[in-house]
This record gives structure tokens, C-alpha cells and sequence, in this order.
């Protein structure tokens, strides 16, 4: 009934991901390769999703009712590093069931590939998803040569 | 003998397809708390419009489905993913006090906030004690 938006891609690039990281899981108990020195565990405020192509490198942080003008965005040459803070008013005449969302400061650093240019970030924020698009750097991209 | 073999294939590939949409749907985080007149559940759908929001609910329970909608230029290959599909999916089992048919829900940036109210019989009433 619904179409998968990532999946509906041709890559059905998050799929192929996470079907690759659970058979190297099976196949030698964890993960194989070395995780990344800023890498954090598992189900750490926001998630986020990187991707890219030849031109740019996209950053999404899934983050519902964000202030956007409150956030910390700054780049230093590849290293992208994000921080804000999430408040949630508890209601104070409720009783509260469950409280799973999260609540305080957050921050994440991003390490994105060495070609991009720091000089040409664009940062959105709809729906709840924080989308920052970094240029890659021209010389870097891949060239098509014609034969003569 | 090749075509019975061929149904066979596609056949459990269908199946296969399913399980794994069955096990890849992203939980919403939710705050659930009550007050004197209603119940409220609030969850985080970051990326989900309000077109692709499904809330459902009737007299046993509250169902909340969306889909993300992500602004990605095709070709693009994953680099990193918390992420890894983009379905919300999560239910609940609500009680016959709740009144169903008057649920309200509202969507922005990414939460979404169900009101459920309590029959008017069943809202708390505080009760006073006469001292003689």
C-alpha cells in the first residue's frame, strides 16, 4: 500500500545498507569494521542520516519540534558539528505515562568527506528533519573523457 | 519444470520482501500523559507531512502511520544511517472510557499530538470533604 521513499530510489540505498551490516553482524558477531572515533552509540538525540553524490553531501537529523533559529551549525574544514537544545514543558496538572522523547542539550559531530567545500553549506529545516547540503569542490569531481 | 520452479522463487521472495518490511519500521517516541479530562499522546514523525499521516482509531485502539519524505537527489549513496527506512509505525490499546469518536490530532515540525477525550461521566471530579 505505501511506496518506500528511500527504497523507492534505484540505489534502494538504506536498504542494501543495513542488509549488508546485518550479515557481516551474523557472520562475525558485531560489526567488522572499525567504528569511527566520533561515532556514538546506538539511539542517540538526533538521529541522522548522511548521504552523497558527486556533488554535494547531504546531512539529515531527524528532529522533531526543533526551535531551527536556536541551533549551532558550524563547519570547520570537513568536520560538520551541530548543537541545540530541546525542551519539553511537562505538563504539570498531567500524569505522565511515558516520557520517551528527549529532553536537554544535544550535539553531534559529523566527519564528511575531505572534498567538501565549507564555504557552501545550505541548511533547511521542514517537517522535523534538519537537511544540511554541503557542495563537494569541482576539481574532485569525476570527469568524463572523451577519446579522440 | 522451469516455470514451477520460477513461481516457487517469486513466491517466497514476496514473502521474504514483507518479513523484512515487517521488521524495518521506525518506532515513533512518544510522551503519553492524562489530565482531568483527556489523555494526549505526542510522537516524534520527524519527516512525515501531513498528507503521508495516518491516525486511526476506533473502539480498541489508536493506530499512528506515517511515511517520511525525504528531499534526496537520486544517485545518492548512503554514507552513514541511523536511519535505515522510513516508516513510523506504532499502536495502542485504548479503554472504553475514552471517547473515539471525538479524537483530535495536530502535526508540526515533525510531532504529532493526539487528544483523546474521556467520556464526560468518567473525567475526574474532585470530591470534597465536608469536616462536621
Amino acid at each position: 500500500m505505501f511506496e518506500n521513499y528511500f527504497g523507492g530510489l534505484d540505489t534502494d540505498l538504506f536498504e542494501q545498507f543495513r542488509r549488508l551490516e546485518s550479515e557481516m553482524g551474523q557472520l562475525f558477531g558485531h560489526s567488522p569494521w572499525p567504528a569511527g572515533i566520533r561515532a556514538v552509540q546506538r539511539g542517540t538525540f538526533p538521529p541522522i542520516n548522511v548521504g552523497a553524490t558527486a556533488e554535494r553531501v547531504d546531512v539529515y537529523l531527524f528532529a522533531a519540534g526543533l526551535d531551527a533559529k536556536k541551533l549551532d551549525l558550524s563547519i570547520q574544514q570537513n568536520l560538520l558539528s551541530v548543537s541545540g537544545s530541546r525542551r519539553i514543558e511537562a505538563n504539570e496538572n498531567a500524569e505522565y505515562y511515558r516520557r520517551e522523547r528527549y529532553d536537554g542539550d544535544f550535539r553531534r559531530v559529523i566527519t564528511l568527506p575531505d572534498d567538501v567545500d565549507p564555504e557552501r553549506v545550505d541548511a533547511k529545516y521542514r517537517d522535523g528533519v534538519l537537511q544540511i547540503t554541503i557542495q563537494r569542490r569541482e576539481a574532485t569531481r569525476p570527469r568524463q573523457i572523451t577519446v579522440s | 519444470m522451469k516455470t514451477n520452479q520460477d513461481v516457487a522463487t517469486s513466491e517466497s521472495a514476496a514473502v521474504e520482501k514483507k518479513t523484512r518490511e515487517r521488521e524495518t519500521v521506525l518506532v515513533p517516541a512518544v510522551d503519553i500523559f492524562e489530565d482531568a479530562h483527556q489523555i494526549t499522546v505526542q510522537a516524534e514523525m520527524p519527516g512525515v507531512s501531513k498528507d503521508k499521516l495516518n491516525v486511526q482509531a476506533d473502539r480498541n485502539g489508536l493506530l499512528i502511520e506515517g511515511d517520511m519524505e525525504i528531499d534526496m537527489s537520486t544517485g545518492m549513496a548512503a554514507l552513514y544511517a541511523d536511519l535505515q527506512t522510513t516508516r513510523y509505525r506504532r499502536c495502542f490499546v485504548l479503554s472504553g472510557e475514552l471517547e473515539t469518536e471525538r479524537i483530535e490530532a495536530s502535526l508540526k515540525d515533525g510531532l504529532l499530538t493526539v487528544r483523546i477525550p474521556k467520556r464526560v461521566e468518567f473525567r475526574t471530579r474532585k470530591i470534597k470533604v465536608n469536616v462536621p
